[in-house]
């Protein structure tokens, strides 16, 4: 991969090579996080699209202060926001920005004993049992993973896909989304643990 | 009954995996933290189950731009360099 300084200089010189493997590179995560903002696939589709020309329009006045990454993710977040506001969604912020303002619990509250028990309070009641390994590497294993993944709320959907999927650092995530450290973590918690259990629950079946 | 358990209980210690894996914990969590897993079965193998999630969202395929969309931007690259 080249540099962002080697990349913005053929994006001004017009290589279009060059603004293609960014598009492939950067489109599938812009719709994702665009989707936090958005109600519709469609709309959120939109909202990656414009992004391009944002990109495309500003690229004369880029002058590096960020990375290239973050840029584009920072047009992406201003017209998302501004399209939510058209369309008079509420913006998520407790959702973005202050996911621990609701408790979710990363492991269903029967799986432990009671907090009061007399031996073993917060306890396993039910301990994860090991994965079997042929399941785990096993094609339908991924797909059911990628599923569980798509039925996160968009917000968890988008961090973690950024972070595990697409293997970003928590501080790329932090910056491309405008979250605090924490709630970067909550986020990622909250997905990973939901994923987690989609694949027990699964392989326990299996 | 031992310490770890008395201190750091299994369904607190689900909650604290994230930020173990992301290096966020506190020293005196930290350390509570990996004596429970030494001795807790259910947590290890809890904490196992999280890096292999971890490994296998690693092994997906990242999504690709549809033909449709790639087709719009390129025109769009194309018109925006004629300008």
């Amino acid at each position: 991969m080249s540099s962002d300084a080697e990349r913005l200089d053929a994006l001004r010189a017009g290589d279009e090579a060059a603004f293609a493997a960014l598009v492939r590179e950067y489109h599938p995560s812009l719709v994702r996080v665009a989707r936090i903002y958005v109600s519709t696939q469609a709309a959120a589709e939109e909202v990656a699209q414009e992004t391009w020309l944002g990109v495309l329009n500003g690229l004369s006045r880029f002058e590096g202060r960020s990375s290239l990454k973050t840029w584009i993710f920072r047009i992406l977040t201003n017209i998302a926001q501004t399209r939510a506001q058209r369309d008079g969604r509420t913006l998520p912020f407790s959702a973005l920005q202050d996911p621990a303002r609701v408790p979710e619990a990363a492991v269903d509250a029967d799986r432990f004993l009671d907090p009061e028990h007399p031996r073993w309070p917060g306890h396993w009641a039910v301990k994860p049992e090991p994965w079997p390994e042929d399941a785990l590497v096993a094609a339908e294993t991924r797909e059911r993973l990628a599923a569980a993944i798509e039925e996160l709320p968009a917000s968890q959907r988008a961090v973690i896909s950024l972070r595990d999927v697409e293997g970003w650092s928590s501080d790329e995530v932090r910056n491309a989304l405008e979250l605090s450290e924490t709630n970067q973590r909550v986020l990622l918690h909250r997905a990973r643990s939901k994923v987690r259990a989609a694949l027990e629950s699964y392989l326990e079946q299996a | 009954m031992t310490v770890d358990v008395e201190q750091l209980s299994c369904r607190e210690l689900v909650e604290l995996v994230t930020d173990y894996l992301e290096g966020a914990l506190p020293e005196n969590d930290r350390v509570l933290f990996e004596e429970h897993i030494a001795r807790c079965t259910g947590c290890s193998g809890y904490l196992e189950q999280l890096r292999q999630t971890i490994a296998l969202s690693g092994r997906l395929v990242p999504a690709d731009v549809s033909a449709e969309a790639e087709g719009v931007l390129l025109e769009a690259f194309r018109s925006w360099r004629s300008h």
